[in-house]
């Protein structure tokens, strides 16, 4: 008798072989979908979102483009998130770790069709990562100690993470200012208080990184428009009407006359409160909440510069750099941390207004004004930033630094080709497999740039033969270069992350005989 | 479909709307039941064992879960055969009952469906197959008493313990580190367990998970780790000997249960309301302070003038913290909730060695630690990976080696695993179908051979040859007369599962013979099915 449908209506299920086809397509599918993006010769990508305004992102930052497909395959979901998590991380390497899972995949699968079981797979994958991490280690360079050496390095890594983006044509100039930025941060890793702002006009040469903060914000009218020695208070609290929140509580009055008493006597709590705040003896007030036009009034005839509605980050930036406290009452005036700073003033960027705040005390936070053309380039200018500022924050607290140029790989590939000769059994099949997936990007990023890759990974390959090599792939000359020479560095963390992570994807998708897709919820039609 | 007619040849209803539902009757509705059955186990089978594989599952709503946990499987399966649906409980009351083992029952269910399936193609009635197998799993039960071995373990030797949870963790993906997860699971029991009256309550094992690092570091904490941060940025983030009032009351004014209005129509009444309110956030932080609480932790959210008085006073705080996580901090810091201002008191102040706050990776993860408790019986597994879908898997094998852990404090007798109990079973069933006279004697021999099912999935997936692998260890076993010889899953080179450290819990696997026999008598007695009919 046939057996009976076990599962729901349109709910389906792949077994064995059809399972195991089904995921590793879909993984190397989306693999192929990046590698073009990958090295600084790849090619950018856009975007088209189903929203309404159907917007236009252009990039190569892997992330975002998986971020952005909508995608149906249950395997190639899980390429999508080790994406992602790299991404939150460390912050760069996104495309590669997605190249290297889908690499190990396409050997996997010939190792499959050769009957190789994926649990011996699997089991030489394992080995083979532990010994290419292994290698790696060994060749590390920490120049913690040297605070010289080691801003160099940060330099250099930051202008290898620039090269492959947007931002490549002046990656000298971005990379100091993600390194100036991220040496602020003094060892945090927090990014958010790096501030970031975009204003379109101009050209990328343009940007610059401003020591103090600015907000974004215009000066109400009326008030000053430059104080010197300000002392700051960064509040979050209602300006426009107090509400009265016991709960329960309503106005209830039987005239006219008493409508006008009650308001009298809110406006006079708002006169209340601004007094207080003036109390403090400061000349500046930025508000989180909205400030309305009465106490606006209030502030200017007394001389003190409102801000009103800063964003929540805004505020803790702020109070981060002027070393104030984010205050919500205002009667102890004496215990308040104000904030301090030499100048505030209106400047001009673009066509825009914006205040800035310079000379701060602490100088923990700090702005990266980007200018571009457009901003489709700004957006894309702000990723990349975004990736150095990761890798760089990420070194800072881990300094161990690796050569890039595809050095990485190959003494992997090296050491692992070696622990493959010394396996027995079918496992070696794996290791040996393992290494191959592992020369595949330094073969991928040549092809992007158009070089013979067959070719330079080969010269390559004997050059890693040497004791002590130094060599990479450098594509803008296009021929195989010292990559020590060359200035061009990776961070361990970024690498390590790498490798791992794609092992561990490809190694999770080996291990699936059988994939079960229940119904697909049915949606309202949004038509 | 069977009509009725009355003494006029009118036909008559006996099922409201026959002619829209289907019905199976007799050896039909059996055979179908059967082979949903089998399917079922069928899909399980390749999961079982060190070498087993993972399934893939996407759920409605396009989440992708990888597992090869059985009772995950058969959650998430959506599945709508009725006696499909059976074994998806099967499982489940294994997870419940014992937590490790899901798979393994359900293979056993649907190897005595087969077997019962013959039985029934040469006319023997299902009840008395049913009778016979329950004969069967008693003998079974029995034997597995008898070779079962106590082992000694203390809270100092707990390499027992973790050798079991290495077991369970072998078939998953975590095997890579199982050492460490063990460990960590047998650390995290020892510490919550009661060991004098042998109980262990899992609720003070706090699992959590955060994308990102690796599986290595995955780490034990003595303490809570709470997924919340200090209310206001510029709170200290470090708090040393913190004494913390733990509260579920939120700091706003009160909003009473009772219907009420408070009606303003003058002046002075605004401003009075004014003044209450005011006092209202003084008083609140004031009794804070007054009872010396150093770390404010609440389940409710903070207005913002609080969260600045608060500051003001240098009262860090957290705020929205869950109900669950809020016990268990009570209970590791030895705090009492106060539901109220007014009752707290410095008795009800819960005290930590050390609360500190962590941030993660590139984003603005931040978590809060609680450790050094003046009551360390609530412990924390704080697992990292390299994407969700590990953390999910590594989460429920956790589970798995934790539910291993507390079974064996509860009760210390194991079996040894790799088949090898099943194996022993088997001969011992098929030696005492003989005595029974009988047709039950024929589902004895079947439950036997049912009982080779589990071994033989095991060496079929780990690539041997099931016949011949199953017939020479089970010869061995008989001519050695040593019931701990299974199958060599690891290709270790020996079939003694003493020396290779493969042990299972006695009541794990008791409660697999009990519970897969119960529901294969269950769908055996079901001899009509009347269901609703596609439409």
């Amino acid at each position: 008798m046939a057996v009976e449908r076990i599962l729901k209506d349109e709910a389906s299920e792949e077994k064995g072989e059809r399972a195991r086809m089904a995921s590793f397509i879909g993984a190397m599918a989306i693999a192929d979908l990046v590698k073009t993006t990958l090295g600084p010769k790849g090619m950018d990508k856009i975007l088209q979102s189903t929203g309404r305004g159907r917007e236009v992102t252009v990039t190569n930052d892997g992330a975002t483009i998986l971020k952005s497909l909508h995608i149906d395959n249950p395997a190639a979901k899980v390429l999508v998130d080790i994406s992602k998590v790299q991404d939150d991380e460390v912050g760069d390497g996104t495309t590669s770790v997605v190249v290297l899972a889908g690499e190990l995949l396409r050997e996997a699968e010939k190792l499959v069709a050769a009957k190789i079981h994926p649990m011996t797979i699997i089991a030489g994958y394992r080995m083979a990562a532990e010994c290419a991490r292994n290698a790696l280690l060994q060749k590390v360079v920490d120049n913690k100690e040297d605070p010289e050496k080691f801003k160099s390095d940060l330099m250099k890594i930051a202008m290898t993470t620039l090269s492959s983006k947007i931002l490549s044509q002046d990656k000298e100039h971005f990379a100091k200012l993600a390194v100036d930025a991220v040496m602020r941060l003094k060892g945090s890793t927090n990014l958010e208080s790096i501030q970031i702002i975009k204003k379109p006009g101009g050209s990328l040469k343009d940007s610059f990184l401003d020591e103090g903060f600015i907000l974004d914000k215009k000066i109400g009218i009326g008030q000053p428009k430059r104080i010197e020695n300000a002392k700051i208070l960064v509040a979050n609290t209602a300006m426009d009407t107090d509400k009265v929140k016991i709960y329960g509580a309503r106005v209830r009055v039987d005239s006219m006359s008493k409508v006008a008493e009650i308001e009298g006597a809110e406006k006079e709590k708002m006169r209340e409160k601004v007094q207080k705040i003036i109390a403090h003896g400061i000349n500046c007030f930025v508000n989180r909440q909205l400030i309305y036009n009465f106490p606006e009034e209030l502030f200017a005839d007394a001389g003190i510069l409102a801000i009103e509605h800063a964003d929540f980050d805004g505020i803790e930036r702020l109070a981060l750099v002027t070393g104030g406290e984010i205050a919500s009452t205002f009667d102890n005036p004496e215990s308040v941390k104000l904030g301090h700073c030499k100048l505030i003033e209106e400047i001009m960027i673009g066509e825009d207004k914006l205040i800035h705040f310079s000379g701060v005390e602490l100088g923990q936070a700090c702005t990266i004004v980007l200018r571009g053309a457009s901003h489709h380039v700004l957006d894309e200018a702000e990723r990349s930033l975004h990736d150095a500022l990761c890798v760089l924050s990420q070194t800072v607290n881990d300094s161990r630094v690796l050569l890039g140029g595809g050095w990485p790989e190959m003494v992997m590939s090296k050491d692992v080709d070696e622990l493959a000769r010394k396996t027995p059994g079918k496992k070696s099949h794996a290791i040996e497999a393992f290494s191959r997936a592992l020369v595949a990007i330094p073969t991928i990023i040549s092809d992007n740039a158009g070089l013979d890759s067959a070719e330079l990974v080969a010269q390559l390959r004997a050059e890693h033969q040497k004791e002590g090599c130094t060599a990479g792939i450098d594509v803008i000359s296009g021929s195989v270069g010292d990559m020590a020479q060359r200035g061009i560095s990776e961070a361990f963390k970024v690498k390590q992350a790498v490798l791992l992570s794609a092992t561990e994807a490809a190694e999770m998708i080996l291990r699936v005989d059988e994939i079960i897709t229940c119904a697909p919820r049915r949606r309202e039609d949004r038509m | 479909m069977a009509l009725a007619f009355d003494e006029f040849g009118r036909p008559f209803i006996i099922i409201k709307e026959q002619e829209q539902k289907t019905r199976l009757r007799g050896l039909e509705a059996q055979k179908a039941n059967i082979s949903a059955g089998k399917a079922i186990a069928r899909i399980l089978k390749t999961s079982l064992g060190p070498k087993g594989m993972d399934k893939m599952l996407q759920s409605p709503d396009g989440d992708v879960t990888i597992t090869n946990d059985g009772a995950t499987i058969l959650e998430q399966m959506d599945v709508d055969n009725q006696i499909a649906k059976l074994m998806v409980e099967l499982s489940r009351s294994q997870d419940y009952e014992i937590g490790d083992g899901t798979t393994g029952v359900v293979v056993m269910a649907g190897a005595l469906l087969e077997q019962a399936e013959l039985l029934l193609e040469r006319g023997i009635h299902p009840i008395r197959i049913a009778e016979g197998y329950e004969m069967a799993s008693r003998i079974a039960f029995e034997h597995m008493e008898k070779i079962a071995q106590k082992f000694d373990y203390g809270v100092s030797n707990f390499e027992p313990l973790v050798q079991t949870c290495m077991t369970t963790l072998s078939s998953k993906i975590v095997n890579r580190c199982k050492r460490n997860l063990a460990e960590i699971a047998v650390k995290a029991v020892l510490a919550v367990a009661d060991l004098e009256r042998k109980d262990v309550n899992l609720d003070l094992i706090k699992v959590e998970g955060k994308v990102g690092g690796k599986l290595e570091d995955t780490e034990l904490i003595y303490g809570i780790l709470v997924d919340k941060d200090m209310s206001h940025p510029q709170m200290p983030k470090q708090i040393e000997d913190a004494k913390i009032a733990i509260l579920t009351c939120p700091f706003e004014p009160p909003k009473p249960k009772t219907k009420h209005k408070v009606d303003i129509d003058t002046v002075e009444k605004f401003q009075t309301l004014r003044q209450q309110e005011h006092k209202y956030f003084d008083d609140m932080v004031q009794q804070c302070k007054d009872v010396g609480a150093t770390l404010v932790i609440c389940q409710w959210g903070f207005d913002d003038e609080a969260n600045h008085l608060l500051m003001h006073r240098n009262l860090p705080a957290v705020r929205w913290v869950g109900g669950v996580e809020l016990e268990l901090i009570a209970i590791a810091t030895g705090g009492r909730i106060v539901p109220r201002f007014q009752e707290l008191t410095p008795e009800k102040l819960g005290k930590a060695g050390l609360v500190r706050e962590k941030a993660f990776g590139t984003t603005k993860d931040r978590m809060l630690y609680i450790e050094h408790c003046a009551n360390s019986r609530a412990v924390t597994i704080f697992i990292r990976g390299g994407n969700k879908m590990v953390i999910e898997e590594t989460k429920r094998s956790i589970h798995d080696a934790l539910c291993v852990a507390r079974n064996l404090i509860r009760n210390n007798r194991i079996v040894y695993g790799g088949g090898s109990a099943e194996i022993s079973c088997s001969i011992a069933v098929e030696a005492a179908a003989d005595r029974y006279p009988g047709v039950e004697q024929y589902a004895i021999r079947a439950f036997a051979d049912a009982l080779d099912a589990v071994p033989m999935a095991l060496a079929e997936n780990s690539g041997l040859q099931p016949i011949e692998t199953l017939s020479a260890v089970k010869s061995q076993q008989i001519k050695e007369n040593n019931p701990y010889c299974g199958i060599d899953c690891n290709d270790v080179g020996t079939n003694d599962m003493r020396e290779q450290n493969v042990f299972e819990t006695l009541i794990g696997k008791q409660q697999q013979l009990l519970l897969a026999t119960q529901v294969v008598k269950m769908i055996l007695k079901i001899d009509d099915v009347i269901s609703p009919s596609e439409y």
